[in-house]
């Protein structure tokens, strides 16, 4: 698009294909002889779970890696994308979850940067005047003049979404969309993508894990797994076990952790008047009052960014907290390691790699972090007895499940799941009063996800007062004893897990009342 | 001594507005220089090296030509280079800005040193003022209306590039690459090649902001000309929330502090002469400390600036 001028009505979507994709990363395999049409004006969702290979496939087709074989035929014609700007002018638009929006920038001044025709000097009013009409013709608005860093995620993911439109995009690539939306949000932004791909202004390529939106807003679905293709076809014919099947290879994963049947005891873990403030200085957390009790889960749910980081970072001790107390066992708790060790709280927080790893160290070091201090881990009351750490690694390595080299292996080489499985271990395994657990299954495939929910199930079914604050509501609908709802700061409901109904949930994750 | 009488403490108040516009200059010119090469990503703790350099050879492309203009040139030229270098060196991966920085700062202050001997002694042509003083009979307001035509060019350039950062491709690619290089990246800006050229950018006004020390005030050229200026214009840049204007603000401020010492001592204060020639120092620490905060992060500090992270 070029100096602003209406544009002419738009030619239908590209047809794109891609035949024999293979991409190998040393000696992995990432992508293996994959073949897969989108056909124009359709909603096509590429399935799998993490490490599957869909995002690589669109990386390849994105021009941001060169696939080691394999070609891209758009509209019949064979093309060569050596690099985003090629996929960009062949109508190729990849919707991020974050990370190209500029935070300090408005969103006018964000829409306009990527446009290549951008003159030296730029004539705002006619610009503006151009990017409103372009947002009066979208069924949601956002006020130009916004910067980036006031907007909430929903809004973000709706800017790319324009900013791709704006573009001249009319293949879009939306990679995990969802993850960061509300399910009312969700719904209406896959919906919204689904009426314009029927009205043939643009294909959808929906990267996805979540079969709910695949069987709710896809036509048609491919599943990859290890990297191969394993399965494809109309969404209409496939059932829910058969896409199960594809994306693991089996009929089911694990039981779901169950749940023993327990009174909830005395409180273990409360919190009265709680204010906390965010890195601006400006309230994250406004006088919340919580109480959790011993064997009981309490989930927070919650659209990312309403306070649950600064929450969490305050019973972790990383925050300081501006008014309220939070009680343990009955007494104030600051999180001082004797505190912790006294009552035995434990932490599994997200991103545990920064948060709760020292990235250079061994395995065995990070898993010894709690206690290395202590009997029997300690030689002559100065000395640190790295022959009892390596011994002590090697059983929880063991009864955990950690794949790793061995117990010297720095924690940093080891994957996402092994570093949660890593933190689990050094924090369950002693008795556990209060834990406190934040998205734990982020980025997992389906097992370890399960393994680790069975782990926390376990710790509540042995009396621990369990926190969980999570982003994924169905992680909260299956683990939660009682739910409670954060929205800016404050938790603005509750229900008892019997009761908890999905719709109203989401209408109180996404607003107060 | 009859002015002073007659002015009483006004006298000190008009001494240290004259300085403050007089003193100004080259806070201004290096801060509007340190503000593009940081909107773009980097820190140039070289500034001190680069300011020295500037005003070396700035001074002795005057000696040897007779023009001072280009000198301020020529100063310029010195500052964009050494920009340069910092720019090409951060390229490398792995590099610390701040690192390159301090070593820049000990280069550019030793070869001005090495290269400048021959200029301590001859005089060169000063740069012109505009007199706007001419209607006062005192010696005081004529003197503190002498304003100086880089000062000039100084407040215009502010307003220009707090509408360009706005209003120009350049300046929306600068903040873009200074604001998330990721963001950068995936719009297809080449990271390394903009920030090269803000850096370059920076040390040409940086430069120009040294040429002014040995061209106009004080207007001769050795070795102890700059005392600090160029390392206290990066406190400048963090008050001034890297905004052109406020950059404008704060260097008036900064150079009314560094002309209180020269003031009182027109009114017969010398007792603490040493004392008040601290204050801009002191002042950038009391700026410092009242404008950092342990609980947010700076506002309006771009993104990928290391300090500010």
């Amino acid at each position: 698009m070029n100096a602003p001028e209406k544009p002419a009505p738009p030619p239908p979507p590209p047809d794109v294909a891609v035949a024999g994709m293979t991409k190998r990363f040393g000696s992995l395999v990432a992508l293996d002889d994959v073949s897969i049409r989108f056909r124009p004006g359709t909603v096509h969702a590429l399935l799998g779970e993490n490490g599957a290979g869909k995002s690589t496939l669109v990386k390849c087709l994105m021009g941001y890696y060169r696939a080691d074989a394999g070609t891209i035929v758009i509209d019949g014609r064979d093309v060569e994308i050596d690099n985003p700007k090629q996929a960009h002018n062949l109508g190729l638009g990849m919707v991020y979850q974050h990370f190209t929006l500029v935070p300090s920038m408005t969103v006018a001044e964000n829409l306009v940067l990527g446009d290549e025709g951008l003159p030296v000097v730029i004539d705002w009013p006619r610009y503006m005047d151009q990017l409103e009409t372009l947002m009066a013709s979208m069924p949601f608005q956002l006020a130009l003049d916004r910067p980036i860093s006031s907007l909430a995620a929903g809004e973000k993911q709706k800017l790319e979404i324009v900013k791709q439109l704006y573009l001249g995009s009319r293949v879009l690539v939306l990679d995990e969309p969802t993850s960061v939306l509300t399910p009312d949000e969700a719904d209406e932004m896959l919906g919204l993508m689904r009426e314009m791909a029927a009205d043939k202004r643009i294909s959808v390529i929906l990267i996805t894990h979540k079969l709910r939106e695949v069987a709710a807003f896809a036509g048609e679905v491919s599943v990859l797994r290890h990297g191969k293709l394993v399965g494809q076809g109309q969404v209409g014919e496939l059932s829910h076990a058969d896409l199960v099947r594809m994306m693991i290879g089996r009929e089911n994963v694990s039981e779901p952790a169950s749940r023993a049947d327990r009174p909830a005891g005395k409180a273990g873990l409360q919190v009265h008047g709680l204010t906390v403030n965010n890195d601006k200085g400006l309230t994250a957390v406004k006088n919340a009052d919580l109480t959790v009790n011993a064997g009981e889960i309490v989930g927070i749910a919650g659209v990312s960014g309403n306070g649950q980081t600064e929450f969490i970072e305050v019973l972790a001790g990383q925050r300081n907290k501006e008014a309220g107390e939070i009680i343990v066992a009955g007494s104030a708790y600051r999180g001082t390691r004797e505190e912790i060790r006294d009552r035995r709280v434990f932490l599994l927080i997200e991103e545990p790699l920064q948060n709760a790893c020292v990235r250079g160290m061994s395995v065995a070091d990070n898993l010894a972090i709690r206690n290395f201090d202590r009997a029997p881990y300690v030689r002559c009351r100065w000395l640190v007895n790295r022959k009892a750490i390596r011994a002590g690694a090697m059983k929880l390595i063991d009864q955990f499940n950690i794949k790793t080299q061995g117990p010297d292996a720095r924690i940093e080489t080891l994957s996402g799941g092994n570093i949660q499985r890593t933190v689990l271990a050094r924090e369950l395994s002693e008795e556990v009063d209060v834990l406190v657990v934040q998205n734990p299954c982020f980025g997992l495939d389906l097992n370890a996800t399960a393994e680790i929910r069975n782990r926390i199930m376990e710790a509540r079914n042995a009396g621990a007062a369990v926190l969980l604050i999570s982003e994924d509501l169905d992680e909260i609908l299956e683990l939660a004893d009682r739910i409670v709802v954060m929205f800016e700061g404050q938790f603005v409901y509750q229900t008892p897990r019997r009761q908890a109904d999905v719709h109203e949930i989401g209408r109180h994750m996404a607003s107060h009342g | 001594m009859t002015g002073a009488d007659e002015l009483g403490w006004w006298g000190i108040v008009i001494a240290v507005l004259g300085g403050a516009i007089r003193v100004s200059t080259p806070y201004l010119f290096v801060s509007l220089g340190e503000t593009l090469t940081e909107k773009g990503g980097r820190v140039n703790l070289g500034l001190e090296g680069i300011l020295v350099m500037g005003a070396m050879s700035g001074y002795g492309t005057a000696v040897l030509t007779g023009e001072p203009w280009l000198g301020v040139f020529v100063a310029g030229c010195a500052g964009a280079t050494l920009g340069l270098l910092h720019g090409l060196i951060c390229n490398l991966p792995r590099v610390n800005d701040i690192a390159v920085g301090i070593s820049l700062f000990v280069l550019g202050t030793g070869l001005a040193f090495f290269l400048g001997k021959p200029f301590i002694n001859p005089s060169a042509p000063r740069l012109p003022y505009l007199d706007l003083g001419a209607w006062s009979s005192y010696p005081q307001i004529r003197s503190a209306l002498e304003i100086n035509a880089l000062f000039i060019i100084g407040f215009f350039l502010a307003l220009f590039l707090t509408w360009a950062l706005k209003n120009t491709r350049w300046g929306l690619i600068l903040r873009t690459v200074g604001d998330s290089a990721d963001a950068a990246t995936a719009l297809g800006f080449n990271v390394n090649l903009v920030r090269t050229l803000g850096t370059v950018a920076g040390g040409f006004l940086s430069g120009v902001g040294g040429s002014f020390l040995s061209l106009y005030y004080p207007g001769t050229w050795n070795e102890g000309l700059s005392s600090g200026q160029g390392l206290m214009a990066v406190a400048l840049v963090i008050f001034a929330r890297w905004n052109p204007i406020y950059c404008f603000y704060v260097a008036l401020l900064f150079g009314g502090a560094t002309a209180l010492g020269p003031a009182l001592q027109t009114v017969g204060i010398s007792s603490n002469y040493y004392l008040y020639g601290a204050a801009p120092y002191f002042l950038t620490l009391g700026l410092l400390i009242y404008s950092s905060s342990t609980k947010h992060r700076m506002a309006g500090a771009p993104g990928e600036v290391s300090i500010s992270r």
